[in-house]
């Protein structure tokens, strides 16, 4: 299996994201720079976090016109495994890849802190073996991740088991207090009608190593990897 | 043309040179200086970039040690050795005056500055901290300014991609006119892999690099060099404008292009922009420039030459490449979409020859614009001010205590000083580059993974200025102390220390003497603590007309070296039924505390007590402690005193304590004051005999003080309450209190 992660020229958790693939998962990871179009052979690709150019016009909206994009979402319309993780989901979102819009927070101010969110369904690549019980303490750090969809699209997305995460109490208590950012029924991750294209707020990569005493985001990375080495 | 007019003294006088100058700049050349020459020494004799009223005090400071790969001066900014073939790299800088007028734009370039300083030396920045102060939180201004400041640390910072660990945030009326933004970054590189700020090699190309040039920020160092006046508002085009974007792609771009191997010297354009990169750089390598002007990229058409060589636009680099290597170099910036335009040449002139359209508009010999070389030094005259002495007259007997200490306790965990800066911190991204183990196990320093080692950096920043305005020579060197403690509690090594001296007019003798005072403070502590100086930064004139000086305020950032990560020591209470022990001693000692100041509001008094060879062996206690694993947890004593420390302990997991005070010990002393050289340690049962072992082979005193709670609070059998109530108050009303209208 190898892995691809997009570096755009403003990404930021590009590194991050193969620190956990590459030295803590031990997986083959390649880096796609937005200017080629070539994904390498590439089975499952990350768009990480950062911004991607800046984004001083809308997070997101520059990015999804880079080349690799176009191969990209040639990729994912024929089936192809994306995850987009903050800024990824958020041009996820301007590519039209996945239903929604990340508006600003609520508070109209960036937020980084730890956050709990519980798995919708285990019905997806990312969250197959995640107790649907449990709420995972995952770190968010974002100005825009305000999820919201119309009320059409938002049945659409509960009949098709399409949301992926809502945002928790510590408990696991979905509550106004714990959505941080003001999302639509507290949504942190959802996934295309066709299931292999998931973009979630929260970063598991920043989650996942021992040495920083938190991972809960490895639920998610292992739930990856089980179903794409099955 | 302007730029070539010959100039005069009421010229020289409006750039703020003083009339001896002006003779010497006049002397230096052997005639008349143009506009555009005298504009250049303006800038570079500016206190921003000459240090000319510091540098005869700078120079006492201790600057060896073993460790140290660059020293103070050196480069742009210290670089020490932390073992694994890995050098860090640190510096800490004001960005005071731009963020008092423009706080968003000025916090922001401050941040962006501090960076490029990092990396202009290859090495890749891997945590920022920052040191902030302002006024009064009641006025509107104090809050436009703190909403600004932040919203610009943030926006810059998170957008570059590089953690915020740490910092702090102060707030007292000293600083309403005149806000303090200190922004601190340290970064890794190779052993051996650095570059330096130099030039030479005759005929080699010099390449302006990364966003164009434009009328931004022209005079920002002198601007730095006086006081804030009505007028300052004027000065606005003196604020730079900061774009993040351009700065990751910068840093990219910069540490690639030092892989090829054909940089030959590189320096940030930072204060005075391209004439002090090319002054500096020209005279440490010895060489001369030829720079024609007109080939630097700007923003605005017909910009003169003066504001060319002024402009602080931010996010450029000037790189000195060997002569055939030039298409390596500019592919690299190809990639990554930047500007890359050779302006000039090395010439064996020791002169910078500056060219606008086949003009010669300026010919200046390099040496002589910069600090070393030919940039004025001057002693200022300094007087101990009247308040000091009255300071000492003040007598814990004359203040009351009060009859009501819980109601002490809950002011003070609301108090803006005390309070969580959860408002503040959440702002900022704190965990890219997935590396700060402070996250999640909250500690007195900040620590940052170095990945693939067994090793960590600490980091903190540190001052209490009010310490430093009651006695600035025992304040600077609790300041250093303060850092080294923060470091030691968990579980590093202190190894160096930057710094940022943020004080008032130099020529006001008073002013002077605060200076004086706090580095010969800060010489003492560095020296016991054996951290040396790498470097820093000096803002003078942070002062308004009608507020006079801010506080003395001698900004700490120290940097600490964990060998084994393993040895962290977090702040936290582990467990109810843990001991709890105060390392140091108690004192009859109110001076200067929070709570002095605030809930008495006395605001004439000594510094706190401070014993600069106790404080070093508690430390060293502390360090023994840590190595056995006879403690769970480490926190000093600070601001708000025993009772803000041991809540700070417990809140994180929801715990209490059950403690009882000292008979000789008047109790609010004993609960609030800031005595200095203490630190609350726990202690599992299993661990109490080791502990205490341990402990008594130390001079150092140590006293019981009670258990941890499940949650309630409790001194001397009275309750306080419930830590929820107290860890409400304490994470919410900042945010109240900045959000209120």
């Amino acid at each position: 299996m190898k892995y691809g992660v997009v570096v755009f020229p403003g990404s930021n958790c590009d590194q991050d994201m193969i620190y956990v693939l590459e030295h803590i998962l031990g997986q083959q990871v390649v880096k796609l720079w937005h200017k080629d179009t070539d994904l390498q052979g590439c089975d499952f690709i990350v768009l990480p976090g950062g911004f991607s150019f800046g984004d001083y016009l809308r997070s997101g909206a520059i990015a999804r016109f880079s080349p690799i994009m176009t191969s990209v979402i040639d990729f994912a319309n024929k089936g192809g495994y994306l995850l987009g993780v903050c800024n990824g989901f958020q041009i996820l979102t301007e590519a039209g890849l996945v239903p929604g819009a990340l508006l600003h927070n609520t508070s109209r101010k960036f937020i980084c802190k730890n956050v709990h969110i519980k798995a919708a369904t285990q019905n997806s690549l990312i969250t197959n073996s995640i107790d649907l019980t449990r709420a995972l303490k995952i770190p968010i750090a974002h100005g825009e991740g305000n999820y919201f969809t119309d009320a059409d699209t938002l049945k659409l997305l509960q009949d098709k088991d399409q949301i992926l995460f809502h945002y928790c109490d510590e408990n696991g208590n979905i509550t106004p207090e714990s959505n941080a950012n003001g999302s639509l029924q507290n949504i942190a991750g959802v996934c295309n009608a066709g299931r292999n294209v998931f973009g979630m707020m929260p970063h598991p990569e920043r989650a996942a190593d021992l040495e920083l005493n938190n991972t809960d985001g490895l639920q998610i990375f292992e739930s990856i990897l089980t179903l794409m080495h099955s | 043309m302007e730029q070539t007019q010959l100039t005069t003294l009421e010229t020289a006088k409006e750039l703020g040179l003083l009339p001896e100058e002006y003779q010497k700049i006049n002397e230096i050349l052997g005639r008349v200086p143009n506009f555009t020459e005298l504009s250049i020494f303006s800038v570079m004799w500016s206190e921003h970039c000459s240090y000319k009223n510091s540098i005869v005090w700078l120079k006492t400071l201790p600057k060896d040690g073993p460790r140290m790969l660059a020293k103070a001066g050196e480069e742009n900014a210290g670089l020490v050795d932390i073992g694994d073939g890995i050098a860090c790299c640190f510096k800490i800088e004001s960005h005071n005056h731009p963020s008092a007028l423009e706080p968003y734009q000025g916090a922001a370039t401050g941040v962006g500055g501090i960076n490029r300083d990092i990396f202009t030396m290859g090495a890749r920045p891997i945590a920022q901290l920052n040191s902030l102060r302002f006024g009064d939180l009641a006025l509107d201004r104090t809050k436009w300014l703190i909403k600004g400041v932040v919203k610009g640390i943030g926006d810059y910072g998170n957008a570059f991609g590089i953690p915020t660990v740490g910092g702090e945030v102060f707030f007292d009326e000293c600083y309403n006119i005149n806000p303090l933004v200190n922004a601190m970054s340290a970064g890794i590189v190779n052993v051996g892999e650095t570059v330096s700020a130099t030039s030479y090699g005759v005929g080699n190309p010099v390449y302006i690099v990364g966003s164009a040039t434009g009328k931004d920020g022209i005079h920002g160092a002198a601007f730095a060099s006086k006081d804030i006046t009505e007028d300052s508002v004027n000065d606005l085009p003196a604020v730079q404008v900061g774009d993040p974007f351009q700065e990751k792609l910068l840093l990219e771009a910069t540490l690639e292009v030092i892989k090829t191997g054909a940089v030959v010297g590189m320096q940030d354009m930072g204060a005075a922009g391209i004439i002090c990169s090319n002054s500096e750089m020209s005279a440490k390598g010895e060489h001369g420039m030829v720079i024609y002007l007109d080939k630097v990229p700007t923003r605005q058409e017909n910009m003169k030459p003066y504001e060319i060589l002024l402009s602080e636009s931010q996010e450029r680099m000037l790189i000195v490449v060997t002569k055939g290597r030039e298409k390596e170099v500019e592919a690299v910036f190809d990639k990554w979409d930047l500007n890359c335009a050779i302006i000039g040449e090395v010439t064996d002139t020791k002169r910078l020859h500056y060219y606008m359209n086949n003009e010669l508009v300026a010919d200046v010999p390099a040496d002589d614009l910069v600090l070393g070389g030919g940039a004025p030094v001057y002693h200022r005259a300094y007087k101990e001010p009247a308040y000091f002495q009255e300071n000492k007259k003040f007598n814990i007997d004359q203040v009351a205590e009060p009859t009501d200490l819980v109601a002490v306790s809950e002011f003070l965990i609301k108090h803006p000083n005390i309070a969580s800066k959860r408002w503040v911190i959440g702002q900022y991204d704190s965990m890219v580059g997935v590396a700060n183990m402070s996250t999640n196990q909250p500690a007195d320093a900040a620590i940052v993974n170095i990945k693939g080692t067994d090793k960590a950096i600490a980091l903190t920043v540190d001052c209490n200025a009010r310490y430093v305005h009651a006695d600035p020579e025992i304040g600077c060197a609790i300041a250093v102390a303060e850092a080294a403690r923060n470091i030691t509690c968990a579980g590093a090594e202190p190894v160096a220390i930057t710094n940022c001296l943020n004080f008032g007019n130099p020529y006001i003798p008073e002013v002077y003497w605060q200076f004086v005072s706090a580095i010969k403070g800060m010489s003492s502590a560095c020296t016991k603590f054996e951290t040396p100086v790498t470097g820093g930064n000096v803002s003078f004139y942070n002062q308004s007309s009608d507020e006079g000086p801010v506080f003395p305020t001698p900004t700490i950032g120290m940097l600490g070296i964990l060998d084994t990560k393993a040895s962290m020591m977090t702040l936290d209470f582990k467990n109810v039924g843990d001991a709890i022990y105060l390392i140091g001693e108690s004192k009859n000692d109110i001076a200067c505390s929070e709570y002095l100041y605030s809930y008495h509001k006395i605001k004439s008094s000594p510094a706190p007590f401070f014993d600069l060879d106790k404080e070093y062996d508690t430390h060293q206690l502390i360090k023994q402690l840590i190595e056995s694993h006879a403690i769970v947890s480490a926190h000093d004593v600070a601001d708000g005193g025993l009772f803000i420390t041991l809540m700070e302990s417990a809140m994180s997991r929801n715990l209490g304590f059950e403690i009882e005070s000292e008979e000789d010990i008047r109790k609010d002393a004993f609960l609030f004051g800031e005595a200095q050289g203490r630190i609350v340690v726990s202690v599992p049962e299993a661990k109490q005999a080791e502990f205490i072992e341990i402990a008594a082979t130390s001079a150092i005193e140590y006293t019981l003080l009670g258990t941890v709670t499940a949650g309630d609070i409790l001194i001397d059998e009275q309750s306080f309450g419930h830590v929820s109530k107290y860890k409400s108050s304490f994470e919410t009303s900042l945010e109240k209190t900045i959000e209120s209208n």
